[in-house]
């Protein structure tokens, strides 16, 4: 058993390190705003408001270890949210309710959103050849324009109450939010770990050249990489809705940047190859529990809170710089 | 004038407390030819980087021209005219021949600004130097290996150079490219130029040398002339172990073919291919580098699907669209150049041996952990990989190993042919011996091997049958009992 987590240590340092930061972080919060931080009401906020930058998340993850990138998760989320929401508008009756029964049917129509959406970035990438960067930038840039021209620019909130209202709520004190991410979450991991599919994207995340010589189908991958950060996305979007209880062409639109700080920050390298599903889901909450404990402070401003997420990378990020080039600050002359 | 131009005595260093160099000493005499010769992992990278200065030695002393080099930094060893060319040349591939070759005088002059009639003088200069004929405007990135070392050695002679050091300077040219780059050698030797070749390549040792030293594992096992060196004598410098040659005899032929190819063609790089292989036959391929044996190979595999003709597997028509196709039919590839086609460097050996076989490793379409260690763990032994956890990274492993893995990826997946783009390139000594005697252990259980290569003995002592490609056509077959050297380069050229 120590002789485990001595060989964790060493392969993930990364997650180590984040597991640290953030015990320092609760205990810092815990010595100064211990009983407005340890409360089961801000547990169940955090919990409410991490899954909709966190779905996002684990789709720019999936799309990261392969090498690529995805840019468009907040296009794909707030197109989904927005047609959903005019669908419902006009599926609802004249109080501005809905069947239950039409809550499922809608989730399914956005994961079909999400994966049409995440094919096309998928074949753009794969089939075009098309830098993924620039791939999924054009997409993004696509559907919030689609997402303006359907709603003018403006808010839709004249949907059916019944819809934010089951997705707002709690089973047994745990949010819904959180277990559609839940759902979301185990759906990736079992992908990474329990299929194949997780070994495959993170060997040809490191080379698609020899991928390609090892027999791997490299364009189906790719594809059915973006797909799931389809998926991710229009789930994500789906909760943003519930949130806010509105539907927008620029809801969000810091989460594209975000996304990719919480995925570099779990681990995953920008290169490709390589990258943990513990260590993203580790940084979602750091993320989360970041702002909500800066949030607990009145004098600081929530202004600061880009300033100190942009620290909390770059410190990593050094970090693991070291690590990975096995530079130790403090090094022992070599014995002669 | 001094004996020696350069001595380096008892040069030691250590990385993190592990010996790379231990006591180790070379001497170079004015306007000699020297090989350093060494499996990978000698010390004669360490010892080539303390010389032009990235690393550091830990002790002993470094003479030039009779003076002492406290420490070097690699823009003294520059001044003092010591050049290192490396394999991957140092140039700007976006920039053109000139601008390569004379950035390095106008850094040094300090200019700010570009004066494009200077540059063009001093390119034209260092070209002529060598008699190196090139366009001067030609991006650098669009010429070949050997043009690109041209370039490099041009540039190394504009700083004055009295010792010039080229790192394994054949790896990736052509027997003909070799031809020229020996020639140029030769004209440096007049100008009394002292030259450092670096190369485990036998051949190359006995024609160009003058004096050898050899490493083995951060140690001098030898150095003296060349003349007084043998094959035997220098394989066992180099491994300190002593091979018996063994030659290919097929043990037991299949009747049926395993391979049929028929007027095969791929438009501009080769035509009319007709052969067969049966299993338990070894068929060599040899051809120069532009012959079309590789992109002959990459068909077979179905990354370049050929234009027309016929494959036959089995006696069954089959299309080989893509990679998949290929291994499902049986076949198994080891592609030419290992770290970029070959292994997944940066990830583990473990998962580099298996990614092949995935698929198969798993029970009801989830993956079987303990099935997949098993098999990692049965083609570890099996191909005696050095490594002393599979989980490390392949790039830990020497050229040798590495290209075990790959040899595992393919057998993993058991297939009937197996086709090996020069299989031991980058190889030392002793694990080309070992990957040899595999592929003969594979054949006679009844394996159809294909080896394209043209390193010639490795042709000659492994395959059964011998096909020799020139500019894209069949221009010759020997069966093993009548093919000699001569004969194939005969047909080759």
């Amino acid at each position: 058993m120590a002789e485990k987590i001595k060989r964790s240590m060493k392969q993930d340092v990364h997650i180590w390190r984040l597991v640290v930061i953030m015990l320092i972080w609760f205990v810092f919060i815990g010595i100064t705003k211990g009983s407005k931080f340890y409360s089961v009401v801000n547990f169940q906020t955090m919990f409410a408001q991490f899954p909709e930058f966190g779905l996002m998340s684990l789709g720019v993850m999936v799309c990261m270890i392969t090498g690529g990138i995805d840019l468009s998760t907040v296009g794909v989320a707030n197109v989904t949210s927005i047609t959903m929401a005019l669908l419902m508008r006009n599926l609802g009756n004249e109080s501005g309710e809905l069947a239950v029964g039409f809550i499922p049917v809608i989730f399914l129509l956005a994961i079909m959103m999400g994966a049409v959406a995440g094919t096309l970035n998928g074949i753009l990438v794969a089939k075009c050849k098309i830098p993924p960067i620039l791939a999924t930038l054009g997409m993004s840039e696509l559907l919030t324009g689609i997402g303006i021209v359907l709603t003018n620019g403006s808010a839709i909130s004249d949907f059916p109450k019944t819809y934010a209202f089951i997705v707002n709520n709690r089973v047994a004190g745990i949010p819904v939010q959180f277990l559609i991410f839940a759902v979301g979450a185990a759906g990736v991991w079992f992908l990474m770990k329990k299929t194949t599919y997780g070994k495959k994207i993170i060997l040809m995340g490191s080379s698609q050249n020899v991928a390609k010589y090892s027999g791997l189908k490299v364009d189906w991958i790719l594809i059915k990489t973006y797909l799931i950060s389809g998926i991710c996305s229009a789930l994500g979007g789906m909760i943003m809705l519930a949130n806010y209880n509105s539907a927008r062409a620029d809801y969000g639109s810091n989460y594209t940047l975000q996304c990719i700080m919480i995925v570099v920050l779990g681990g995953v390298s920008p290169n490709g190859g390589k990258g943990k599903i513990s260590g993203v889901l580790l940084a979602i909450f750091l993320v989360r529990a970041l702002e909500t404990g800066i949030n607990r402070f009145p004098q600081i401003s929530s202004y600061y809170i880009s300033l100190v997420w942009g620290a909390v990378l770059l410190l990593v990020m050094v970090m693991n710089y070291f690590t990975d080039n096995h530079i130790k600050l403090f090094k022992k002359k070599a014995a002669l | 004038m001094a004996e020696y131009l350069f001595r380096a005595v008892d040069i030691r260093k250590y990385f993190a407390g592990v010996k790379a160099l231990d006591g180790v000493t070379l001497e170079i005499k004015p306007g000699e030819i020297h090989c350093l010769a060494g499996e990978n992992g000698c010390g004669k990278s360490t010892l080539i980087k303390i010389i032009s200065g990235v690393y550091q030695r830990d002790s002993g002393t470094i003479e030039f021209e009779g003076k002492e080099l406290q420490k070097i930094t690699p823009l003294s060893a520059i001044e003092n005219g010591i050049q290192v060319i490396y394999q991957d040349f140092s140039i700007f591939p976006n920039l053109s021949v000139m601008e390569n070759l004379a950035i390095n005088s106008q850094l040094v002059a300090k200019k700010k600004l570009v004066n494009w009639k200077d540059m063009r003088k001093i390119a034209e200069e260092a070209v002529a130097r060598i008699g190196f004929q090139v366009d001067l405007d030609a991006r650098l990135g669009d010429l070949s290996v050997a043009e690109k070392q041209m370039v490099a050695i041009c540039r190394a002679l504009m700083f004055n150079a009295k010792l010039i050091i080229m790192d394994e300077p054949t790896t990736a040219l052509t027997k003909k490219e070799v031809k020229a780059l020996f020639k140029v050698i030769l004209q440096l030797k007049a100008q009394n130029i002292s030259i450092l070749f670096v190369s485990h390549k036998l051949d190359e040792v006995f024609e160009i040398s003058e004096r050898f030293t050899v490493f083995r594992s951060g140690k001098l096992i030898a150095s003296g002339n060349t003349a007084d060196l043998d094959d035997k004598k220098f394989t066992y410098y180099m491994t300190g172990r002593e091979f018996e040659q063994k030659i290919f005899e097929p043990k037991k032929i299949d009747e049926n073919p395993v391979l049929e190819v028929k007027k095969l063609c791929l438009e501009g790089h080769y035509s009319d291919i007709d052969f067969s292989i049966k299993g338990g036959e070894i068929l060599g391929i040899t051809g120069l580098l532009d012959s079309g044996r590789t992109e002959l190979a990459l068909s077979l595999f179905g990354m370049r699907p050929a234009d027309s003709g016929k494959i036959l597997i089995h006696g069954e028509e089959a299309e080989l669209k893509s990679p998949q196709d290929a291994i499902e039919k049986g076949i198994g590839f080891v592609p030419e150049d290992r770290l970029s086609e070959g292994l997944f460097l940066s990830q583990s050996i473990g998962d580099n041996i298996i990614i092949s076989e995935i698929d198969n490793l798993t029970k009801g379409k989830l993956v079987d952990k303990k099935k997949t260690e098993e098999e990692i763990e049965r083609w570890v032994k099996e191909l005696s990989i050095a490594t002393p956890d599979a989980n490390n990274a392949a790039s830990t492993l020497s050229g040798g190993n590495q290209q075990r893995i790959v040899l595992a990826k393919w057998l993993a997946c058991e297939p009937k042919l197996l086709i090996l783009n020069g299989p031991t390139v980058g190889v030392d000594i002793g694990s080309k011996h070992d990957i040899h005697a595999i592929l003969q252990s594979l054949a006679e259980k009844g394996m159809a091997v294909i080896i394209i290569s043209d390193d010639l003995p490795e042709i000659l002592e492994n395959c059964s049958r011998i096909m020799i490609l020139r500019d894209g056509k069949m221009s010759g077959e020997f069966s093993a009992a009548e093919a000699t050297e001569k004969l194939i380069l005969d047909k080759m050229m």
